[in-house]
């Protein structure tokens, strides 16, 4: 089981909020495809899969401030 | 729909698009940035858009003053879109910029992006002999209390999308559709502040030189 974390977004950000959600647990992903999108000042910042397999938990609801590093989301790699 | 292509540089081209309703800027802006992600010519594109609200992640729709039915009446669309801030208003006699840019290029992160955007805005105020300035906290650019630019942009596989909007002699009683990125402020242009017409397409060609100034060293 691979983390999807909040990755760095720039020197001083220390958090962000989640504003949307593109997948829901079960769903399949690709490496490239958006999986959610953090949103910090006038900024949205697109966090993508970065691998292929399937969502098995998502951790944060949108709405909620997460800081840099915390696990965002579950992904279980294909083999 | 109107283009016109102001610079043809190895590097980077500009997009003059006019007119153009908000939905095919938006998607020709995913149609570039899928290019610059592959690793194809980064593009600045210009365009003013007929009145339309757009919506970013987390805005709150209650930040959208005019009542539906005078909204459906007035054909005006509401777009929910994936940049940062709250409601806007686009309306004809903006200058709207999409620069679609790729940040890892120039060592930009989030913030030191949207401050270099609003130092262009500034830059480009003061070719109207307008001082205008920063606000801590509140991204865009302010004349004394008054906006007259405002700034949210999206990030995707660090390529910046989205970006800005100058007032420069939109109607601004249209503003009163909305609450400013949801806050309490009052809208102000680039002709009222000087008191006079503004040739749009001239100041165009100031804003793109400015900007390929700051983004584009060397060109």
């Amino acid at each position: 089981m691979k983390r999807i974390v909040v990755p760095h977004l720039g020197e001083g950000i220390e958090e962000a909020t989640v504003a949307f959600w593109h997948v829901n647990p079960g769903d399949r992903v690709k490496e490239d495809d958006d999986i959610v999108e953090l949103v910090t000042d006038k900024a949205t910042f697109h966090v993508p899969a970065g691998m292929s397999g399937l969502v098995q938990e998502i951790r944060v609801p949108k709405g909620q401030d997460v800081k840099i590093g915390e696990t965002l989301a579950l992904i279980e790699e294909n083999d | 729909m109107q283009t016109l292509s102001l610079d043809t540089s190895q590097r980077w081209a500009v997009r003059d698009y006019g007119e153009i309703p908000y939905g095919d800027a938006y998607a020709l802006q995913k149609e570039h940035l899928a290019q610059v992600i592959r690793g194809g010519k980064e593009t600045l594109l210009l365009c003013e858009h007929p009145p339309v609200l757009t919506l970013g992640r987390l805005s709150c729709e209650e930040n959208i003053l005019i009542p539906f039915r005078e909204r459906l009446n007035r054909k005006i669309k509401v777009f929910s879109v994936d940049r940062g801030g709250d409601v806007t208003l686009h309306c004809p006699g903006q200058l709207v910029a999409y620069p679609i840019l790729d940040l890892r290029k120039r060592s930009l992160d989030l913030r030191a992006y949207l401050r270099e955007l609003e130092q262009v805005i500034l830059d480009f105020l003061k070719g109207f002999d307008i001082l205008s300035h920063r606000v801590d906290g509140r991204t865009g650019v302010w004349i004394r209390d008054r906006k007259v630019a405002s700034i949210g942009i999206g990030v995707k596989k660090w390529v910046a999308f989205h970006g800005l909007a100058v007032n420069l002699d939109p109607d601004l009683e249209l503003f009163r559709m909305i609450r400013p990125c949801g806050m309490d402020i009052t809208m102000t242009s680039v002709a009222r502040e000087i008191g006079k017409e503004v040739n749009c397409q001239k100041a165009k060609m100031s804003f793109e030189k400015l900007f390929r100034k700051r983004f584009f060293v060397g060109d």
